[in-house]
């Protein structure tokens, strides 16, 4: 009689918990909205704040399970954000300031004559889509095939992924680059038709967002409880052993930051059209930075804490900066802080010793209560 | 010149069987910034051969593991195992081709389940797609592992919470799950009990025939439960090499190493 071995569920409570939540967003907002209980802003403020989940559930796939911080993550987000945001100019078509059928104003404006060949196809909404995946993807391949391969790792891992997102903000301040410089591009008018103002197109995309994060998290819960997301913590974890028991590290590593970059590139392209505008801001180095406190703050390591700190720290940001600009800067730092201190296994590590407990007292082991979860 | 031993196979009791040696160092050197830590290392194992391997701190005992399992490339000299030469592998090719290797220090997933950490060592596709749709469902194999390291009862605990000597065992364990051709085992005996040292020499013992096993150790007591041929590294070479009882009256080794 040999003991079956122990499986981790695609779907554990918690994971159903979090996807009815999901549609309760996705489902409940809209009605919220046409009830009068929700004001209009607030459907794309929710969109947006999904697209930050998102991208906070790819950064702990990495983080969290394969223990490569990440400090330039904003990069893939902005990627995603941009493919999506030439599609929305060249749909804006003749209806632009300068009513050129070809060119985006800004090109106009810097009097080009045609479109750029990095411009081509963006007018096929399929190409846009499936460059806001492959964008992010190739950038992360290239760049970790390099990184991981001549065995960088830590802290030096770290600062070039923050100086890989630096350079691309320089690089697209650049008018020359041909993505409107410090503009970025914005004015947008439709996407397949429907109209981005309309508060139904809004709703839409919204739930869009959900219906990704949904799928995100799915992706990477697959990822995490297959023998390859063992392998994958084992990196983290022992990084030689792994090696001397025959795994290629290399190859995990990039598998996992491609994935991880082009999650990061779906969010952003479903933030763009919610938000109206991608500019080079998106790649600063500072933005890269608040996702890695989103997921410390909600608990590295387990995919729903990172979307919850994603959500509440961008909704605190929306909440004081409407109060107090100034002040924002230092209470996420603050914030980030004491949850370093206090928390180190953030909202839902706390959340987690609380459940234990109660289990103990019970009488029950909660390590053995755990390990199906 | 070998002595009698129920350790060494028949066949590599003759000093120069017509079997070749499963693992061949010759002429190997490396320095690390000027330092000659491995200098014309010369070494044979055979087949089933159990071997230990003493010698001061930083004689390259450990250099010489790295250099074995392509961790680190020697300046000169050549590295056979098994008809391949390790000094164009790295560490996952000396993993596939049958080396498996125990850490000084007890290297295992201390979040993963003593069940997980055997089976990520088990034989099986390393591949990211192979282990991402992985099906395979090694119960069997795991539960007589954990029989024989004696965890059976730690199972679904955690490595972290192992104490150190559990840890070593699991590290072996993990090894032996790999089924590779030569182990190299790292002074296994570090941080155990004397009933854990036991054990350990006895375990290690039994698996010699099986698998070539080449134990690093500085514990004396440890060395001659092994009961095999011994080599004395000193200053990155083979100082002398023989039974324990021969090798311990060999005044160069006296000198350098047990009379300290
Ligand atoms: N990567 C490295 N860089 C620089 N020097 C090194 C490196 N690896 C080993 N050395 C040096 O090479 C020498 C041999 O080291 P090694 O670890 O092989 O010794 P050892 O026989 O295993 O010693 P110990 O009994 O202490 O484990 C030491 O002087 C060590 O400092
Ligand atoms: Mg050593």
């Amino acid at each position: 009689m040999t003991q079956a071995l122990v499986k981790r569920p695609l779907l554990n409570t918690r994971g159903i918990i979090f996807l009815c939540v999901l549609a309760a967003v996705a489902f409940g907002v809209p009605y919220l909205n046409g009830a009068g209980a929700l004001p209009d802003y607030a459907v794309s403020l929710i969109g947006k704040y999904l697209c930050f989940a998102l991208l906070a559930i790819a950064l702990d796939l990495l983080w969290g399970y394969c223990g490569i911080l990440s400090l330039g993550h904003g990069a893939f987000f902005a990627l995603g954000g941009y493919a999506m945001g030439m599609h929305l100019m060249r749909e804006i078509g003749d209806r632009g300031v300068y009513a050129n059928p070809d060119l985006p104003d800004f090109m106009v404006f810097l009097n080009w004559q045609e479109l750029p060949w990095f411009w081509w196809g963006f007018d096929m909404f399929w190409f846009a889509a499936l460059m806001a995946l492959f964008v992010p993807g190739l950038l992360a391949f290239v760049f970790g095939w390099f990184a991981f391969r001549s065995r960088v790792t830590g802290v030096y891992l770290s600062i070039i992924t923050q100086a890989m997102t630096y350079a691309l903000m320089l690089a697209f301040f650049r008018n020359e680059m041909g993505f409107g410089g410090n503009n970025g591009l914005t004015d947008f008018k439709d996407v397949l038709g429907f109209d981005l103002q309309s508060q139904d197109t809004r709703i839409g995309l919204m739930m869009l967002s959900a219906l990704a994060v949904a799928i995100g998290f799915l992706i990477c819960r697959a990822v995490v409880v297959s023998k390859a997301g063992k392998v994958i913590v084992s990196v983290r974890d022992a990084e030689s052993r792994a090696r001397f028991l025959g795994y290629r590290v290399e190859g995990y590593k990039l598998f996992v930051f491609v994935l991880s970059g082009m999650l990061a590139g779906l969010a952003g392209a479903l933030y763009t059209p919610q938000v109206g505008i991608i500019n080079p801001g998106e790649f600063s180095p500072a933005n890269s930075i608040e996702i890695v406190i989103w997921v410390a703050i909600g608990g590295r390591g387990t995919l729903i804490g990172a979307a919850i700190g994603a959500i509440l720290i961008a909704a605190a940001k929306t909440v004081l900066t409407g109060l107090y600009p100034e002040a924002w800067l230092f209470v996420l730092g603050g914030i980030f802080v004491f949850v370093t201190i206090f928390m180190p296994r953030g909202v839902l590590g706390v959340w987690d010793s609380m459940v234990d407990e109660m289990w103990r007292l019970r009488g029950m082991n909660p390590r053995e209560r755990r390990l199906k979860a | 010149m070998n002595a009698p031993s129920k350790n060494i196979e028949p066949g590599s009791g003759s000093e120069h069987a017509q079997k070749p040696s499963l693992l061949a160092l010759d002429g190997v050197t490396r320095s690390f910034d000027g330092f000659k830590a491995i200098n014309g290392l010369t070494l044979t194992i055979e087949p089933g051969e159990l071997r230990a391997i003493i010698g001061p701190n930083g004689a390259g005992k450990t250099t010489m593991m790295d250099i074995v399992t392509g961790k680190t490339r020697p300046d000169g000299g050549t590295v056979q195992f098994d008809g391949h030469d390790m000094t164009r592998k790295d560490e996952a090719d000396s993993a596939r081709l049958g080396i498996g290797r125990k850490f000084q220090k007890p290297t295992v997933f201390e979040t993963h389940t003593v069940e997980d950490n055997l089976l990520l060592s088990l034989r099986d596709d390393r591949s990211v797609f192979g282990t991402l749709f992985s099906k395979s469902d090694p119960a069997g194999r795991i539960a007589e592992l954990l029989a024989l390291i004696r965890l059976e009862d730690r199972r679904l605990d955690l490595a972290a919470d192992l104490s150190h000597g559990q840890k070593q065992w699991l590290e072996i364990g993990m090894l032996l799950a790999q089924d590779p051709k030569l182990l190299l085992v790292d002074e296994p005996a570090a941080g155990m009990t004397d009933e854990e040292t036991a054990r350990t020499a006895e375990l290690l013992r039994s698996l010699a025939g099986d698998h070539a096993v080449v134990v690093v150790e500085h514990d004396m007591e440890f060395v001659r439960q092994l009961d095999c041929k011994v080599t004395v590294l000193h200053q990155g070479a083979v100082l002398a090499q023989g039974p324990l009882e021969t090798v311990s009256a060999n005044e160069q080794v006296v000198e350098v190493y047990l009379g300290r």
